[in-house]
């Protein structure tokens, strides 16, 4: 059995736990990061702006990008230590939501967790990336609440039909 | 030429082109000498300023500023996203309004990066303060933005009259960023969990830097109170720093040259000519028409507006250099409407401006993967909401000062 863990910053314990609490002992188990193209892109974009400034080699993009690696590598290492049984690290870059679809490929579960708004039980719960990975995973998944999950009466009264 | 300084071929300096041609706006009389003559003499101190201010900048880094910004981030938010966020919006405002927008993007923002991420937070938000605040944050002093050197030079305005009648707008416009911030990135910021034990190293305080830094600030106050050229004193605190680099053998001579940048020194002395060429020849005609008259609220409204959409087509320095000829004879309330337009504006349009976006397009640039629709989306709240309270702001100041 091949068990993948989507890893996101914030909200990875949860996850770990999750595969702690459910694959099965001799699974295996992959930590997936997912390195996002956006945020260098804003320090790309900001250097952009700024008109005249020659010399490409202070865009700030790139030094972001090489911080995302490390950082990228010390989360997979921290997570790695809580599973605290063997496992494969896989660092992978580009569109976060399409790479969580392709590297659970072939897979047997998918765990991951939710994103969105947590205050409340309902479909906001999931932001756009967890959203995408839920609806196009090629294999059963695993959703887990990052914190405790909140209670049933923070769902809405059903519509009155009179 | 503007489309050369945002198309770039193969790397060049924007000035390569910029030179020639205002050298050929000479050379064909769509400039007179005179005024030629007149743009450069009235763009020289800017130029200067200017190159200081880089210079300080750089070495400010050089002692190691950011990274101490970096430790004090970390200690203070301690992982709390919210926290750190507010420590963004507090160190990237003042080093915005100190040392200048150049600084923020350049070399604070992969220390708010690498700050977030060392702390198990997610940088998104924090990177994206980064980004708005290096332009919402550069209206409080001249020294903030290239546009406000342009402006302060053209308005007549002494350094400290500047800094006090921006300082409410300023203050106010950073305060409606940070409401929208907080409201646009709550799920983002409701995640923490940190990774590793890795406090950062204990924070030494750059006290050198900081001290030039503030004596810098203190000397541009009393300078303008003796009617010295608030430039002189950027040039003292660079050479103060600098200075201590090269003694310490920390940078050679060609460094501290590269620090200023001459190539962008020489591309705003030309793209200031070849634009004054542009508003001789008509240009002035046909903005004069829509720029509107007064200092009114209204008037103001509609000066940021249009400055701001101006910004947003074409970028924030040809648009500052095309309207401060414009709004000049109707004071300096109109001038500074006209600044909070081009320094807001641009959080609106990815890469600062459509000419750069369109540009990054063309040439595939823009597969950075950023999201345009949320970069847009945040823009279209953060943009109008501090532009808005920002011109009310300045409207008071100017009532009462």
């Amino acid at each position: 059995m091949r068990v993948i863990a989507w890893l996101v910053e914030g909200t990875w314990p949860a996850c770990v736990d999750a595969v702690r609490g459910h694959a099965p002992d001799g699974a295996e188990v992959v930590l997936l990061h997912v390195g996002g193209e956006q945020v260098p892109g804003l320090a790309h974009g900001a250097f952009a702006g700024l008109l005249g400034r020659g010399a490409v080699e202070r865009d700030p993009g790139d030094l972001v990008e090489r911080l995302g690696g490390s950082s990228a590598a010390e989360l997979l290492a921290a997570a790695a230590e809580r599973l605290g049984r063997p496992c494969v690290r896989e660092e992978r870059s580009g569109r976060v939501e399409r790479e969580v679809v392709a590297a659970a490929e072939g897979a047997d579960l998918l765990v991951l967790a939710r994103d969105g708004d947590r205050s409340r039980l309902g479909p906001k719960s999931l932001g756009p990336a967890a959203r995408f990975a839920v609806d196009h995973a090629p294999c059963p998944v695993l959703l887990v609440w990052p914190e405790a999950a909140p209670g049933l009466g923070t769902i809405p009264p059903p519509p009155h039909h009179p | 030429m503007l489309a050369f300084a945002v198309v770039r071929p193969s790397g060049l300096p924007e000035a390569v082109l910029a030179v020639p041609v205002a050298g050929l706006a000479i050379a064909t009389g769509a400039i007179s000498l005179d005024h030629a003559r007149a743009e450069a003499e009235r763009l020289g101190p800017v130029v200067g300023f200017l190159a200081a201010v880089l210079v300080l900048a750089h070495f400010c880094d050089v002692e190691g500023l950011f990274q101490a910004c970096g430790a004090w981030m970390a200690r203070w938010a301690a992982g709390r996203p919210v926290r750190l966020l507010t420590a963004v919006f507090a160190l990237a405002s003042a080093i915005t309004a100190v040392l200048s927008l150049d600084a923020t993007i350049v070399l604070l923002t992969p220390v708010v990066f690498a700050t977030a991420a060392r702390t198990g937070v997610r940088p998104k938000p924090h990177v994206y303060a980064c980004t708005h605040l290096s332009n919402t944050a550069s209206l409080l002093l001249p020294v903030s933005n290239l546009t406000n050197l342009l402006a302060f030079a053209a308005s007549g305005l002494s350094f400290t009259r500047f800094a006090a009648l921006m300082a409410l707008p300023w203050l106010v416009a950073i305060g409606a960023e940070y409401v929208v911030f907080r409201r646009f990135f709550v799920h983002d910021l409701a995640a923490a969990a940190p990774v590793g034990a890795d406090p950062g190293e204990a924070p030494g305080l750059p006290s050198f830097a900081l001290v030039t830094v503030a004596c810098t600030l203190a000397g541009f106050v009393v300078a303008s109170a003796f009617g010295v050229q608030p430039a002189w004193v950027a040039a003292a605190g660079a050479l103060v720093l600098a200075g201590r680099a090269l003694v310490r053998g920390r940078a050679t001579a060609p460094t501290v040259v590269r620090a200023a940048a001459p190539a962008f020194l020489a591309f705003v002395l030309a793209l200031g000519i070849v634009v004054r060429a542009v508003v001789d020849n008509g240009l002035a005609d046909v903005l004069g028409h829509v720029v509107p008259e007064g200092t009114g609220l209204p008037a103001l409204l509609g000066i940021a507006a249009l400055a701001a959409v101006l910004a947003n087509l074409i970028n924030n320095l040809p648009a500052v250099l095309v309207l401060l000829p414009l709004t000049a004879p109707a004071g300096p309330g109109a001038v500074l409407a006209v600044l909070l337009g081009v320094n807001i504006g641009p959080n609106l349009t990815y890469a600062g401006s459509l000419a750069t976006l369109l540009w990054r397009r063309i040439v595939h640039q823009h597969e950075h993967g950023v999201d345009l629709r949320e970069f847009t989306r945040l823009g279209l709240l953060a943009v109008p909401s501090s532009l808005g309270v920002a011109v009310v702001a300045l409207w008071g100041s100017l009532q009462v000062l």
